[in-house]
């Protein structure tokens, strides 16, 4: 079996074969392309660990398969900071403390990138902790992760040259 | 060593960011299932799919003939362990199932391994197994078999303990409550499900796997595969959460392990979220019986705590919830009994607070239903049996400020305006509201550790002990102490950790691992001042020349004459002086049993639950979870807050969200996944405040430290349960509270 995919991955055009038309984009990054950063927690579309931007919207890598994604956009965590400089969300997870084992991070990373494009929750305490909470934390960093997106979404508003991916 | 408490101040007690932070938001953290190291296979196992009986066929041509399969692993096929796997190599040591034979135990019980070139054909080739059983009829609730006593109290086996004369306490009794409660049994759930990447070479394995307790892993594996400990090199850098399910080796990871040595090849298993229910520990189920009585004046005369709890039927561990009764208030007599009963599960495990949680669950709501019944504000009913030293042994506290715990976090919630009546709060819209409190109680071990800490020719340092960091922040609250203990600023400090090649770094486990790791480290750091102090007493040219007996203190990288600071030396000069590129300083810690003996230590702390429940659909909300907690002494407030209120919202799933529950039919768990096995997600949580109050406290440790990692759970269960009642008038004494329970007819 031959089947390739194109892929804007983190900004840059890869062709890539596909081995096996199984393969979920997660296991894709993870195992094919060693983009581990993208994790996976339950490979049901269930906890948010695995999630990655594909064409600017927040999506579930572990329940899209590769072959389907021809010619996407494909952002991962990975992809988020600029050289050393960080992505104003990562920066903000930081500064509160919105995380603790790390392993949920890239996902709600990617989640809250996501959720502050689409522009719905602005730094709404509430609207945040609704629109993050398909990004399951075990250790519930919850205080910590809603303070972060706040932050994040105040300084992006100020100066949306910061909004990657 | 109280002058060393001297030195604190400069890096513990400030609120450093993650060391480890950047790594984890950026994706460059390695966890266990990220390694893939050149020609690795996959492997993949077999779940059970019955609680009890056997597994009669497996087509194992039909899997082998999968593209990219290149081995099947069966009862009946699979190289042999050099180790029995039902010995027990260390202290905590559980019987494993390593496809021994062909009967299954439990639901989820490895049954066949498939491995294979990609995750693909191992999860197909796993499918195709197909397995057909013979099965019994499972035994999977609290009655399905025969309660048994315990009979030989120990690690995991709870026995009876009684101080003073409970019958007596009963008949003295004016109120008196008999409640019981259930705690249904519940799995960690970490969010890095357990994973394994096992390399060989030769007698000499690797792995990268996900460890609470390094060298108790290391010890294990060793004598599994009949090899030296020394030859196991385990590497834990990073844990994507433990709660307790990663501290003790399980099945799979020994099967893939024995799958690598005998495919010649590196082998990558990481299990599935559904797999997770089953052989890597949870939760037991309990049922508590609790007898409370106190005379007219709220004193209680007798706390009478009896659990029944869960086990496997082929191994001991019981959720030990009765002890949460001993040790915290002042009753005139106190029993704490446990009972076990065997069933077609997993073998339990520690999870978080394990026997805490589920006894400070039911206690702290027995606790509100005695108040109630006397006519007692709940907060001033605890006022009243505070204990000034241990309800039954006498024991001094090492420290205990529960009272400040209790005046401030009352002060903050608002308690003195609660209503005593249930039932009586009411938003203008309906909604009912209620206020509910608990106490939180969680003792504080130590266990033993190692470390080492090397000062460089260019002044800074290196430390270093074979800890484990799962989300508590152990790589930066330990640095601090290194820090503290080295007299250097926190950045010219690195910091190592997290590979068993290191010094031991014990357990992380039962809130002791900052105490102890950070005790050795802080020791290895004194050490390492001290024989630079010698040295430069010994250099002619250094201000310390004939110093040698004074004593030693470090601060910002110079060595000074204890208690004159106007006389040092700085650590490059000396180690210049000497021609020397490095000193190496090492450091144990562990507790006397002097000290375990003649004092009582624990952690305290009260919590504060506003809940809302819906008038029509009885839906419950927590909107306000205010914790005070006393915890000796805070290394890191930022992390230690972020830890407390973990607990708590864990302290809110236990009340509220999480229960395995069994098919009667199967015995399997039918909502072994993340969807239907309800864990808080962010949208559960708001309203939430932690305030730590100080405590110095010389007899817990030289640090002076007690821990923080699960007290939060105590003392939340009750006081969320309470605020139910509170609101509702309806007393729920199984968790976790539902809406159906509300919504049914009293």
């Amino acid at each position: 079996m031959s089947l390739s995919i194109t892929l804007t991955l983190n900004g840059t055009e890869r062709r890539i074969a596909l081995d096996d038309a199984r393969v979920t984009l997660l296991d894709l990054l993870r195992e094919r392309l060693d983009l581990t950063g993208t994790k996976k927690g339950c490979d049901r579309g269930q906890c948010g660990a695995c999630t990655v931007l594909v064409d600017g919207r927040r999506t579930n890598s572990c329940l899209t398969l590769a072959a389907t994604l021809d010619g996407a956009r494909v952002t991962t965590i990975e992809g988020l900071a600029r050289g050393d400089a960080l992505h104003p969300v990562q920066q903000a997870f930081i500064d509160n403390d919105g995380f603790q084992c790390g392993y949920c991070t890239p996902g709600q990373i990617m989640s809250a990138v996501g959720l502050i494009a689409e522009g719905t929750a602005g730094d709404d305490p509430e609207r945040i902790r609704e629109g993050m909470s398909g990004n399951i934390c075990r250790c519930a960093a919850y205080h910590g992760i809603t303070l972060a997106v706040a932050q994040a979404a105040r300084r992006m508003d100020n100066d949306p040259a910061g909004d990657a991916a | 060593m109280p002058d060393t408490h001297t030195r604190f101040g400069s890096s513990s007690g400030q609120p450093a960011t993650r060391r480890d932070g950047l790594a984890k938001v950026t994706g460059a953290a390695t966890f266990a299932a990220d390694n893939r190291p050149e020609g690795m296979l996959h492997a993949v196992y077999v779940p059970a799919a019955i609680a009890r009986g056997r597994v009669a066929h497996l087509d194992v041509e039909r899997a082998r003939a999968h593209p990219g399969v290149v081995r099947v692993m069966t009862p009946a096929d699979h190289p042999a362990l050099a180790g029995d796997p039902d010995d027990k190599p260390t202290r905590f040591s559980f019987r494993i199932e390593v496809l021994q034979d062909d009967t299954v135990r439990y639901a989820g019980q490895p049954i066949a391994l498939v491995l294979a070139e990609t995750i693909e054909a191992a999860t197909e080739g796993a499918r195709l197994l197909s397995p057909r059983y013979e099965a019994e009829a499972p035994r999977t609730g609290l009655d399905d078999n025969a309660p048994f006593d315990v009979e030989e109290p120990g690690f995991g086996a709870p026995g009876e303990t009684v101080h003073g004369d409970p019958e007596a306490g009963h008949a003295a009794a004016i109120h008196a409550v008999e409640v019981t409660y259930e705690t249904p049994p519940q799995y960690h759930n970490a969010m890095e499900t357990h994973a394994v990447v096992a390399e060989w070479d030769g007698d000499r394995l690797t792995l990268d796997t996900p460890s609470q307790a390094l060298a108790m892993s290391c010890a294990a594996y060793a004598h599994l595969f009949g090899i030296p400990a020394e030859n196991v090199v385990l590497r834990s850098p990073y844990l994507g959460g433990g709660f307790g399910s990663k501290a003790i080796p399980s099945g799979p990871m020994v099967l893939a392990i024995l799958a690598a040595q005998e495919a010649g090849r590196p082998v990558k298993l990481m299990l599935t979220r559904r797999q997770m229910f089953g052989p890597v520990g949870h939760r037991g189920a309990t049922r508590q019986t609790l007898r409370l009585g106190c005379d007219a004046d709220g004193r209680l005369t007798v706390i009478d705590h009896e659990t029944l709890a869960a086990t496997s039927s082929f191994e001991m561990f019981l959720e030990s919830a009765s002890n949460a009764s001993q040790g915290l208030y002042a009753a005139g007599a106190l029993r704490s009994a446990h009972q076990g009963v065997r069933l077609d599960v997993g073998t339990p495990g520690p999870m978080r607070a394990p026997g805490e949680a589920s006894g400070s669950a039911a206690l702290e709501c027995a606790m509100d239903e005695l108040a109630h019944a006397a006519g007692i504000d709940p907060l001033d009913f605890r006022l009243r049996n505070y204990a000034e030293t241990e309800p039954g042994t006498g024991r001094p506290y090492s420290s205990k400020a529960l009272r400040d715990c209790y005046d401030r976090g009352a002060e903050a919630f608002g308690w003195s305006g609660r209503p005593m009546a249930p039932a009586t709060m009411r938003d203008p819209d309906g909604t009912r509201i209620g206020w509910g409190m608990g106490t939180a109680f969680f003792p504080s071990p130590m266990f033993a550790a190692e470390a080492r800490a090397t000062l460089r020719a260019d002044g800074s340092a290196m430390v270093e002990t074979a800890g484990a960091d799962m989300g508590q922040g152990a790589w930066t609250a330990l640095a601090q102490i290194a820090a503290d203990g080295l007299g250097l600023p926190l950045d010219r400090v690195e910091f190592r950790s997290g590979v068993s090649t290191l010094p031991d770094g014990g357990v992380a486990g039962g809130s002791g691992h900052t105490a102890t790791a950070g005790g050795a480290l802080h020791a290895a750091g004194g050490d390492a001042i001290r024989r630079l102090g010698e040295l430069a007493a010994e250099q002619p040219d250094s201000p310390l020349f004939g110093a040698g007996n004074a004593g030693f203190e470090a601060r910002e990288g110079r060595v000074h004459v204890a208690g004159d600071a106007g006389r040092g030396d700085a650590f490059a000069d000396i180690l210049a002086r000497a021609g020397m590129s490095e000193l190496v300083g090492s450091g144990r810690a562990s507790r006397p049993d002097a000290d375990t003996r003649d004092y009582a230590m624990n952690s305290h702390g009260a919590v504060f639950a506003e809940v809302a429940v819906d008038p029509d659909l009885c839906q419950i909300r927590v909107r306000r979870l205010v914790g005070a907690f006393a915890a000796g002494r805070i290394i890191n407030p930022r992390l230690a807050e972020s830890q407390l209120m973990g607990g708590m919202i864990w302290g809110l799933s236990f009340a509220l969200h999480e229960e395995a529950r069994h098919d009667p039919r199967t015995g399997r768990i039918v909502n072994s996944d993340l969807a239907e096995y309800r864990v808080p997600v962010n949208a559960d949580v708001q309203g939430l405040q932690v305030l730590t109050v100080h405590e110095d406290d010389t007899h817990v440790n030289a640090l002076g430290i007690k821990g923080v990692g699960e007290i939060g759970i105590t003392g939340s269960v009750g006081a969320i349960a309470n605020a139910v009642w509170h609101a509702t008038g309806r007393r729920v004494r199984r968790f976790p509270i539902r809406i159906e329970d509300l919504l049914a007819p009293a």
